[in-house]
């Protein structure tokens, strides 16, 4: 700046120095800082009619929104302060739609960690009354009718994927379409009644066997791996396909050797997803496979124990004294959530592992 | 190892729509052919049509002849998967295979039409493919790199290795230098002259220098208006349409006068 620059007072908002307009700015941590402040202000008032976790982050949202917006529009003005407000609108959103997750988890962790010893995972509840006990025959059981619905489902609802990306036209592929969007929908207890009426036309009624459960399973997951492989099969591009038939490559070897590799990350993603879908399902199992205290690891002959069925019996026949059937229960939920999370971490290491490389 | 190929009352239809109508030719061996014309006139359409793709676009079909030595190759007992094997293509986009490395991208012709070759005939023909579509001394290092991983260049003369590792008796290219840089142009156009010798080509373009460069003959196709099927105006030797065309619509056309 030159000394012959008149020495105007600068207005609030603007600066002469450039082209472009530049404003005040409120410091980094001020937004957080005065939305922490109308939380604080929001569990006083709260306190004001007997102190309330509910009330608290009720005014306090609502409060730290508004201070952080007023303080905004008076420092950085209108603009700003309108990106400010949705920006705490959105993040407030969030973190509420992370506490029942959180608490969830915790919960479960506090009251399932106690129990998770050596004993829950090799020992069933064969001759067990109160304490001690486990979940082995049930942790076998999940795995073997889990592992059987996977045998089922992933040909079935691979092929009809590959059926209605490469082949299918007209008619025969919308109705494919809608129908699978319909199954997609089915209440979980409707494919149990329906595996069970299937089975007991064979075997007659109170018919109990872990391959029921399975097919019932299928039911369900044939849906999610069909949309999910459809949806991953119809990422892989056209000029690829073109790229196979113009070296005279017929169409089965295309879809083979080009289209599934391309693709490979994303079924495997999708199935193992479907996979978690299904593993926690209760009510189908409920009225298929029943529940046995024994070890039953042969699908074909009589009941078996699964862990979400496990976990239901102990929570709601829990024995007497009750708590260590629900301790028990809590156990069960716990193994279960790491399975579905152990599921879910293999699901990205495929992803990660078998997509594509461009390796520059 | 060239062949001749001779198109007669050639009509191209999208569903309904008549999108390339009586178009007659006669495509020499071993020879360039160049297609001209403004975009929507159904070069590529025509293009497509010669080995059979045009067909994998669902309601496409075809009804003429397409004759290539005696044998029509939209007869009853022909197989398109058969043509497509005589008759190479190469596209507008390089697309190698994103799974396979650059070895595997040359021979993938040869092992997807289920071929069985020893590990020392694939090695040779994996470097005379490459050598052939120039690209030798520039990968020979890194075979087994992703195709993906190399320049637009470089992958477009992959895929040109891919299309002649088969051995295929024509090579269709869908203007195949348009996603590139003039020096890559003019390494694929060295190569399409040297590919001449025992391959019949069929190019199209939308650079005119580069047809005038590289073809013997030159074809000009046209619209007479919008909706209205595209035609061939005019084939000829290339020297004779770049100096001395026949019809007033191809003299327009080169000078820049529309289109």
């Amino acid at each position: 700046m030159s000394t012959e620059t008149p020495l105007a007072p600068a207005p609030a908002a603007a600066s002469s120095a450039g082209p472009v307009r530049t404003q005040r700015r409120l410091p980094k941590a001020a937004p957080a800082g005065l939305f922490a402040a109308g939380v604080l202000v929001g569990a006083l008032l709260s306190t004001l009619t007997g102190f309330s976790i509910a009330l608290t982050v009720i005014y306090g949202a609502v409060l730290g929104t508004l201070a952080v917006y007023l303080v905004s529009r008076s420092v950085e003005g209108r603009r700003k302060a309108t990106d400010r407000l949705v920006t705490t609108v959105v993040t407030t959103a969030f973190l509420i739609a992370m506490v029942p997750l959180v608490s969830l988890v915790w919960t479960v962790l506090e009251n399932g960690l106690p129990r998770l010893d050596s004993t829950f995972f090799n020992s069933s509840m064969l001759g067990v009354v109160g304490e001690g006990g486990g979940a082995y025959h049930a942790i076998l059981g999940t795995v073997i009718i889990t592992g059987l619905t996977t045998v089922i489902s992933v040909p079935v609802g691979l092929l009809t994927a590959i059926y209605l990306v490469e082949y299918g036209t007209g008619r025969l592929k919308k109705a494919i379409t809608f129908f699978v969007d319909v199954m997609t929908g089915i209440p979980s207890i409707v494919a149990g009644l329906f595996a069970y009426a299937l089975f007991a036309l064979f075997f007659g009624g109170g018919v109990r066997l872990g391959i029921m459960g399975a097919v019932a399973l299928a039911v369900l997951m044939i849906p999610v791996v069909v949309r999910s492989a459809e949806e991953v099969l119809k990422l892989v591009p056209n000029e690829l396909r073109e790229a196979a038939y113009a070296l005279g490559v017929p169409k089965w070897r295309t879809v083979l050797k080009i289209v599934i590799p391309t693709s490979i990350a994303g079924l495997g993603t999708g199935i193992t997803l479907a996979v978690a879908r299904v593993i926690g399902e209760t009510a189908p199992l409920l009225v298929t496979v029943g529940i046995l205290t024994g070890t039953n690891l042969n699908p074909f002959d009589g009941r078996m124990a699964t862990l979400p069925v496990f976990a239901f019996y102990q929570l709601t026949q829990p024995g007497v004294p009750p708590e260590f059937g629900i301790q028990r229960a809590w156990t069960a939920a716990l193994v279960l959530i790491i399975l579905v999370m152990a599921l879910n971490v293999v699901a990205r290491l495929i992803s990660r592992f078998f997509a594509p490389k461009t390796g520059r | 190892m060239a062949k001749r190929i001779d198109v007669s009352d050639l009509d191209i239809y999208y569903g309904n729509f008549l999108a390339v109508q009586g178009v007659n030719v006669s495509i020499e061996p071993r020879s360039i052919t160049a297609l001209i014309g403004p975009s929507g006139c159904g070069k590529s359409t025509f293009l497509r049509s010669l080995n059979r793709m045009h067909e994998v676009i669902p309601g496409a079909r075809v009804e003429g002849k397409v004759v290539i030595d005696g044998q029509d190759l939209y007869g009853a007992d022909v197989d398109p998967v058969d043509v497509r094997r005589q008759i190479g293509m190469v596209f507008q986009r390089p697309n190698p295979f994103p799974t396979m490395s650059i070895y595997d991208n040359v021979v993938a012709g040869v092992r997807l039409n289920g071929g069985k070759l020893r590990k020392s005939e694939l090695d040779d023909l994996v470097e005379k493919s490459l050598r052939g579509a120039n690209l030798w001394t520039e990968v020979k290092d890194r075979l087994n790199r992703p195709g993906s991983g190399l320049s637009g260049g470089q992958q477009q003369r992959l895929c040109i290795a891919r299309a002649i590792a088969v051995e295929p008796e024509v090579l269709l290219m869908d203007e195949p230098c348009s996603a590139l840089d003039p020096i890559s142009t003019l390494a694929i156009e060295d190569l399409m002259t040297e590919l001449k010798e025992r391959f019949t080509i069929v190019i199209v373009t939308h650079n005119m220098q580069q047809a005038a460069r590289v073809s013997t003959s030159t074809g000009f196709f046209n619209l007479s208006g919008v909706g209205q099927p595209g035609h061939l105006v005019e084939f000829n030797p290339t020297e004779k349409i770049f100096s001395n065309p026949e019809e007033k619509a191809t003299e327009d056309y080169i000078s820049g006068r529309f289109g």
